[in-house]
């Protein structure tokens, strides 16, 4: 395709919130003057040194920040190519990158005099941290979880629940990730007087995919002054998974204007992308779904498909607009991992780092397998390790004792 | 250029009543009975008929017309084949107006070049795109005009007098203004409440107003009727049909006098209802 490269790669969105012909705000009237509204107060925030430093407070004595960059070298040894680092978000309070966002959106709740919060999850990384902030600030929380997720996904169920958020299986369509984010839509045109949705990726509708990532960006930026502090130059490579793709675009977004930073987006290939998977990029085209436009997993009448994933927080049939865009202009480059890889990078990481990976970010060093050997020994790679694994403990240990596939 | 919805509305107003707007999910439960109840919608009393657009994920719709929606996609229904129906139940009326509507993706992976195009040829009307804000005109309002369908918008209760400029710009045939904050078929529509919001609309706008959501029974239809220019049952119809399917959510000899007989009951309750003044 033969699209104009821009000057800057950050500079996006549009006014109306367009990434190219990605973003934009598809929703129902009802929520059209909150969306509104919600972007004045981004805005007025975004220009308020007072949030700003509030939020560092928070960040540096709550979230623990910053996460450290850690140089993997027994990982590296192994693979013999590249020298190998992790952002280690998984330190982060509750365990991963999630909590960056959360923490910026629940205090533009607060600015906007918002009491009640909701909130989708898929692994509940995203349900957690939003029911620990809400916890912090007395505020009440709902999160919507696919009844499938519930299952596979108990140990953070357990945990939002002690925090005192009310937890809402979904049963509907697939009963993931994708119907949990339209029970969180209903949900709040039903309670639109009250209510904040706190939305866990760079997806739906405009203002989110930059709010997001705006709070998210802080992983990029540390990284680029940690990998200065250790190394003297900036990384080659950045790896990250994505599902709904914010981990990535946090770390992404500030070297998009770096022409020497290779990057790499890892999608989740499920059992392969000639059969179930959850790789938008690799297997859908662009369509409208939740409040944007962007690459979707559709059957040719434009009905949603199903997506399967090992990982309960990549199993989405979308992917945010800007990654769409990035795609398209051919700035990063997007591959995907399957269930299985992503299971053999879970063990690697776990016996060669002593650190257990999410299986999310699993993917992301499932691709750093592949990529690391064919790359010099001074070449420095980035893999953003977005949350731990606790949470995948019980069911990879199923998996490991061949009880369930 | 004048439609058939225009056309209706001003008969309708010629004799002094609201119209009764019917929804119904397009293919539900099978193609060949719904041709039958779009068919019995008419001549049970319908004014208008909302014809609904199958959808994987209608993140406005509640449980009654998601279901109906996955019912139709289960037995192979698609917009192509919705617009199918349409010119099959052209053949025997042109002068009911159709409207349809649904959610954009559809539309979107049809092509917004053709769709209007295709849709006016069949013999639709009217298009009524919940995820479509003014704020994205250009994606279909526009070609829609240009094909010579109208657009009719959503307004609701957060829709502000500041943004109803906004909203009705480029809506004709009629606005739908939805009595509540929520999902299709939730709660009850309040009609002191919807009274108000009519009024508030009617200051900016000559077109009718039709109200919908929440509307279940001939009384809260002849209520809201009294105070708007139509009534709108999507939900309630929706049901009566699901509880006339066999066990496998097959149609039964029931399912199209079930549809018919509530539409009938309904609009007894709209015919009842004085027009609201202009």
């Amino acid at each position: 395709m033969n699209i104009a490269k821009p000057n800057s790669y950050r500079s996006g969105p549009d006014e109306r919130g367009h990434f190219g012909i990605f973003g934009g705000r598809f929703v129902a009237e009802t929520l059209m003057p909150l969306i509104l509204d919600l972007e004045k107060a981004y805005t007025a925030a975004k220009a308020d040194p007072a949030f700003q430093a509030e939020m560092n407070g928070y960040l540096k004595n709550y979230v623990g920040r910053p996460s450290p960059l850690y140089f993997a070298e027994r990982l590296t040894e192994h693979l013999g190519g590249a020298k190998i680092y992790l952002k280690r978000e998984e330190l982060n309070h509750t365990g991963s990158h999630k909590v960056n966002n959360v923490l910026g959106q629940i205090m533009l709740a607060r600015r906007m005099g918002k009491k009640r919060i909701i909130a989708e999850t898929g692994a509940g990384q995203h349900g957690v941290a939003t029911a620990t902030l809400c916890a912090r600030f007395g505020l009440e929380c709902v999160v919507y979880m696919g009844a499938v997720d519930v299952e596979r996904q108990q140990p953070n169920v357990i945990r939002m629940e002690m925090l005192g958020a009310k937890v809402m299986p979904v049963q509907s369509g697939t009963r993931t990730l994708k119907d949990a984010m339209n029970e969180a839509l209903r949900d709040w045109v039903t309670n639109v007087h009250d209510t904040f949705y706190c939305i866990g990726t760079v997806a739906g509708p405009h203002p989110y995919p930059t709010l997001v990532r705006d709070f998210q960006s802080i992983i990029g930026n540390e990284t680029r002054t940690q990998m200065q502090e250790v190394e003297g130059r900036l990384p080659d490579s950045l790896v990250a998974c994505i599902g709904g793709g914010s981990n990535a675009m946090g770390l992404f977004h500030p070297f998009l204007d770096d022409p020497s930073v290779e990057i790499f987006g890892v999608e989740a290939a499920g059992h392969g992308l000639t059969q179930l998977h959850a790789a938008s990029i690799a297997g859908g085209r662009p369509g409208v779904l939740h409040g944007n436009r962007t690459y979707l997993l559709m059957d040719a009448d434009g009905q949603i498909q199903d997506a399967h994933s090992i990982s309960a927080g990549l199993d989405y049939p979308g992917i945010g607009p800007e990654h769409s865009w990035l795609h398209e202009i051919g700035r990063v480059n997007y591959l995907s991992a399957t269930d299985d890889e992503a299971l053999a990078a879970f063990q690697l990481l776990s016996k060669l780092e002593g650190i257990i990976p999410a299986l999310e970010p699993a993917h992301a060093i499932a691709k750093v397998m592949e990529l690391a050997p064919k790359r010099p020994r001074d070449h420095l790679m980035v893999v953003n390790l977005s949350g731990r694994g606790d949470k995948d403990v019980p069911q990879v240990g199923d998996i490991l004792k061949g009880k369930t596939k | 250029m004048t439609t058939r919805i225009d056309t209706r509305f001003a008969e309708l107003k010629k004799v002094g009543r609201s119209a009764f707007v019917t929804f119904v999910m397009a293919g539900d439960p099978d193609p060949a009975t719904s041709l039958e109840i779009i068919k019995a919608l008419p001549k049970s009393g319908a004014d208008v008929i909302e014809l609904g657009m199958p959808f994987t994920d209608p993140m406005a719709d509640g449980p009654s017309i998601q279901a109906a929606g996955l019912r139709a996609l289960k037995v192979g229904m698609t917009l192509k084949k919705t617009l199918d129906l349409v010119r099959d139940f052209r053949k025997d009326d042109n002068a009911t107006p159709i409207v349809l509507m649904g959610y954009y993706n559809p539309i979107y992976i049809y092509g917004v070049d053709k769709f209007p195009v295709d849709a006016k040829s069949a013999g639709i009307d009217g298009l009524i795109i919940v995820d479509l804000p003014p704020e994205e005109d250009d994606e279909l309002c526009l070609p829609a005009m240009k094909a010579g369908l109208n657009f009719i918008r959503l307004a609701t209760p957060t829709t502000d007098d500041k943004r109803l400029p906004a909203v009705l710009a480029n809506t004709s045939g009629f606005v739908y203004y939805v009595a509540i904050t929520g999902i299709t078929g939730a709660a009850a529509a309040d009609a002191t409440a919807v009274s108000g919001a009519v009024a508030r609309i009617k200051r900016h706008t000559k077109l009718p107003v039709c109200v919908g959501f929440g509307i279940r029974t001939p009384e809260n239809a002849q209520a809201i009727a009294s105070h708007a220019n139509g009534a709108v049952v999507g939900t309630a119809l929706v049901d009566a049909l699901k509880n006339s399917l066999d066990a496998e959510g097959r149609a039964t000899a029931k399912t199209v006098n079930a549809v018919a007989e509530l539409t009938a009951a309904l609009a007894q309750g709209v015919k009842g209802a004085k027009q609201a003044a202009e």
